[in-house]
């Protein structure tokens, strides 16, 4: 086993570097750089030397390779600098949307979680039934809406329920508190994120578990499992269901880690002041530090998810282990 | 669906009712106490005024700085009412043929850090704008052009030596930006302090950012207007869509966004809250503009330039695109209600101004067939921006095409589109705008010269300069007036060589609770929020 996780760990090198180099050069081709958007973006005048100044103070107006060092160095050091826009340390711009990104990610998850396997394993044990054909199209429905759709049409329809019934219209909070803050206000900002995201995320999962389980259900070892008399219960949650979960586990893991920076729209959609918002303002504006800084951040999210969902496949399946 | 037409036009009307009655109604006790939330609709880049250009800052920094005047925020609509802020009394008229502004300035200020302000604390303020060190930015130092030196003869007087008499200078001082800071935080930590530290000497003192999301303020005791500011603090938060700002003040998350929203939002959120919603509306001093780029043939031909600005009809744009845009006014080069702006009959003698768009369309096809270019085609850069940007760029590629012009709208994000606009200019004709803060038309006007650093259209034009330095250097405001013509007839007319569409228009809906609010000719202004108090 630990020659297995070794081997994981070092794969990771190769990818970080790979992605290092692209997002380096393929910023540098966006026409336009932060100084030109600050101070001409605003239609206010503009004077050609302060630009000069804000570029030389900035240092892109340095080589590019010696800038792709400072960028390498900076990375492997731990110094991923200044954002160019508000000048505060990137670690602190990222720190502060990442734990609202992670309790959205989680609570998303568990919805669902909640939702996709106990609706997928009926879906696949009441195969051809109505309550099968309610299930998929239940989970047809969460993969073809997009979740800021949703997202919207959730915040309308509270703002035109609740002043139908209280004559006062009420949204969720627009600002972040942490959960140990004020809970309440916490969860009723981000519970509607989680559930508009959590659904279409549960529909996938869903679709997975019960094509999973169909398939493990007709394996040689369920029949086998039948025919030593063993109860169905057990038949499936102890045999079917934990070999079903294999590919469950990687769409789950490949999502959340898509929510910890993909949550682009409905982000915008919540006012949610998460990686996915930031994502969007430091590319718009050209911050290249901070957009490097999260491109790295989420290429190693998805290599470390990658890597605990190795990890989960060789304790669910000790073949993958042992070869 | 005339019934429900009709509804909302009670609705809207008894909305808009409120706020043009909110002057001419008795005067309110204001009331002490609230929070006030806002919605902004862009982050902050730094706290730094001095370098920043963005409404995204002053929104929520401006409340906790002073400056050494101010526009009168309870008549924010007089493009030539200031008011003293650190200073003390009226503002000065100038003295030495108008080369010398002698302020007197506030005794028993301080920072909220509890240190004293005195004309030093001004004075280094100023130098930075000024006369920066090198390697410090500094977005508004040509405004101060014409400043020859800055003194302090006392602790409480302030002196700027012009190098001539200008018009600029006053509105310029007057401009939202100019935060005053502390020498001592100047001396101490630097010129980059500031970016991301706050000691002002505003109606609030600051709490705490959060970035990207917020901002929050609370009330200065020892505030140096007296019984001011009446709100307990604010919140400024950030929301940069508009569809959340808008759902936010109809669920009352937020009580108003300062910079605008378009007619439609309006209609909507007057619909949903009826009289909980007040509207306020005014001319904006931003000005939207098609620049066709004189290094490109055939647009260095001014027949081919005249041609672009003839067969646009701005009355009639003016009529419908208000309803679904953030513009409105037909105007020249000076701010629609400034006394030096044209009248209207001064602006029908412009090309592309008359009442006869049939006349005028004809007369562009004729040049055009002059010039050779009677199937021209046009390649319009434009920002990909909805409003108005998108909405005013489709809408002028209509009116090219009633001339037989064949435009292609080429819509890029901001940083592309000055990347076209400012370094590779590979555009014929393109949108930009010229978006400014305190009405300074005769600074405002330095947008049409072609030696301006945020003009486009890659053109020399010595007369047009000529009459500008007259403009610059002109007391008399006769005579100014007629000068301001003759550069608005040669820029906009005689040699087209920039084209305005139209002027932009400002619309303020929000809950009526807030009070004290006026609204002002720009989203900059007004924003230090001592003057507001809520009714709740």
């Amino acid at each position: 086993m630990s020659k297995y996780i070794l081997k994981r760990v070092l794969l990771m090198i190769p990818t970080l570097i790979g992605a290092g180099v692209l997002v380096f050069f393929l910023l540098r081709l966006i026409p336009g750089d932060v100084c030109e958007l600050r101070f001409a973006g605003t239609g206010l005048y503009v004077d050609q030397e302060q630009i000069d100044i804000c570029r030389s103070n900035l240092g892109i107006d340095r080589p590019i390779f010696i800038q792709f060092i400072d960028f390498i160095v900076g990375f492997f050091t731990f110094n991923l600098g200044d954002s160019m826009w508000t000048g505060q340390p990137i670690v602190h711009e990222i720190g502060l949307r990442f734990q609202l990104s992670l309790q959205v990610a989680i609570m998303a998850t568990v919805v669902a979680v909640i939702i996709a396997i106990p609706l997928g394993a009926i879906s696949a044990l009441k195969q051809d039934t109505w309550l099968d054909y309610a299930v998929r199209t239940f989970s047809i429905a969460g993969i073809a809406i997009p979740s800021f759709w949703l997202g919207i049409m959730i915040i309308l329809g509270l703002l035109i329920m609740t002043q139908a019934i209280t004559g006062v219209p009420w949204m969720p909070p627009i600002d972040y508190k942490p959960i140990w803050v004020d809970p309440m206000y916490n969860l009723s900002q981000l519970i509607w994120p989680a559930v508009a995201t959590g659904y279409r995320y549960s529909a996938v999962a869903t679709r997975m578990t019960r094509s999973a389980l169909l398939e493990v259900m007709r394996e040689d070892y369920i029949r086998t499992a039948r025919a030593k008399g063993m109860v169905e219960r057990i038949v499936i949650n102890r045999h079917a269901l934990k070999n079903a979960m294999l590919p469950v586990v990687t769409i789950i893991g490949i999502e959340f880690a898509f929510l910890m920076g993909g949550l682009v729209v409905t982000e915008q959609v919540f006012n949610l002041n998460g990686l996915g918002k930031l994502f969007v303002e430091s590319v718009t504006q050209n911050d290249y530090a901070l957009t490097q800084a999260l491109v790295m951040m989420v290429v190693l999210i998805f290599v470390m998810t990658n890597f605990f969902i190795d990890l989960c496949y060789a304790w669910l399946d000790p073949r993958i282990r042992y070869s | 669906m005339l019934k429900r037409t009709g509804r909302l036009a009670l609705a809207a009307a008894v909305g808009l009712g409120l706020a043009a009655g909110a002057g001419a109604a008795k005067a309110e006790t204001p009331k002490h106490g609230g929070i006030l939330n806002f919605v902004v609709g862009s982050n902050i880049p730094s706290f730094d005024g001095h370098q920043e250009t963005t409404f995204g800052m002053i929104h929520p920094i401006r409340p906790f700085y002073s400056l050494i005047i101010r526009v009168n925020p309870n008549n924010p609509a007089d493009p030539t009412d200031f008011e003293c802020d650190l200073c003390e009394g009226k503002v000065p008229e100038p003295t030495e043929n108008g080369t010398k502004y002698t302020f007197k300035l506030r005794h028993g200020v301080t920072f909220h850090d509890g240190t004293p302000f005195t004309s030093a604390d001004a004075k280094a303020t100023m130098d930075k704008i000024v006369f920066p060190p090198e390697g410090v930015p500094s977005a508004r130092k040509a405004f101060f052009r014409a400043v020859e030196s800055i003194t302090t003869p006392d602790d409480y007087t302030i002196v700027f030596k012009l190098k001539f008499p200008t018009a600029v200078f006053i509105p310029a001082l007057a401009t939202p930006f100019n935060f005053i800071y502390s020498k001592k935080d100047l001396d101490e930590h630097g010129y980059e302090w500031h970016k991301s530290n706050v000691n002002g000497t505003g109606p609030f003192k600051f709490v705490q950012y959060q970035p990207g999301a917020f901002v929050e303020g609370i009330r200065n005791e020892n505030y140096h207007f007296q019984g001011r500011p009446y709100l307990d603090g604010f919140k400024a938060i950030a929301a940069p869509k508009m569809a959340v700002r808008l759902q936010a003040i109809r669920g009352d998350r937020a009580a108003i966004e300062f910079r605008g929203f378009p007619p439609k939002a309006r209609d909507d959120l007057v619909k949903a809250l009826g009289d909980k919603i007040t509207v306020q509306e005014s001319d904006w001093n931003c000005v939207l503009l098609a620049t066709p780029n004189q290094l490109h043939k055939p647009f260095d031909d001014k027949r081919v330039r005249q041609a672009l600005t003839l067969s646009v009809d701005r009355w009639g744009g003016s009529k419908y695109l208000s309803q679904i845009a953030i513009v409105k006014t037909v105007g020249g080069v000076m701010f629609p209600n400034h006394p030096l702006a044209a009248t209207k009959e001064e602006l029908m003698k412009l090309k592309g101004y008359g009442a006869d768009i049939e006349a005028s369309r004809a007369e562009a096809k004729k040049l055009l067939a002059d010039a050779g270019q009677s199937a021209l085609k046009v390649d319009f850069s434009n920002r990909g921006v909805d409003q108005p940007y998108k909405v005013v760029g489709t809408w002028l590629v209509d009116q090219w095409r009633k001339v037989g012009i064949q435009a292609t709208q080429r819509v890029q994000p901001s940083g592309p589109f000055y990347d076209t606009l400012r370094k590779k200019k590979d555009f014929d004709v393109s949108a930009d705008f010229n978006c400014q803060s305190v009405i300074n038309p005769v600074a405002d006007m330095t947008k049409f010269l072609g030696s301006a650093g945020n003009n486009y259209a890659n053109f020399k034009d010595p007369e047009l300069e000529a009459i500008y330095a007259k403009i610059e250097k002109e007391g008399d405001a006769k005579v100014l007036r007629q000068l301001v013509r003759q550069y608005e007839t040669r820029s906009l007319s005689d040699e087209a060589s920039g084209i305005i569409t139209l002027w932009w228009y400002k619309i303020n809906p929000y809950r009526s609770y807030v009070k004290g609010w006026k609204i002002a000719p720009s989203h900059y202004l007004a924003q230090h929020l001592d003057q507001i108090w809520l009714d709740k």
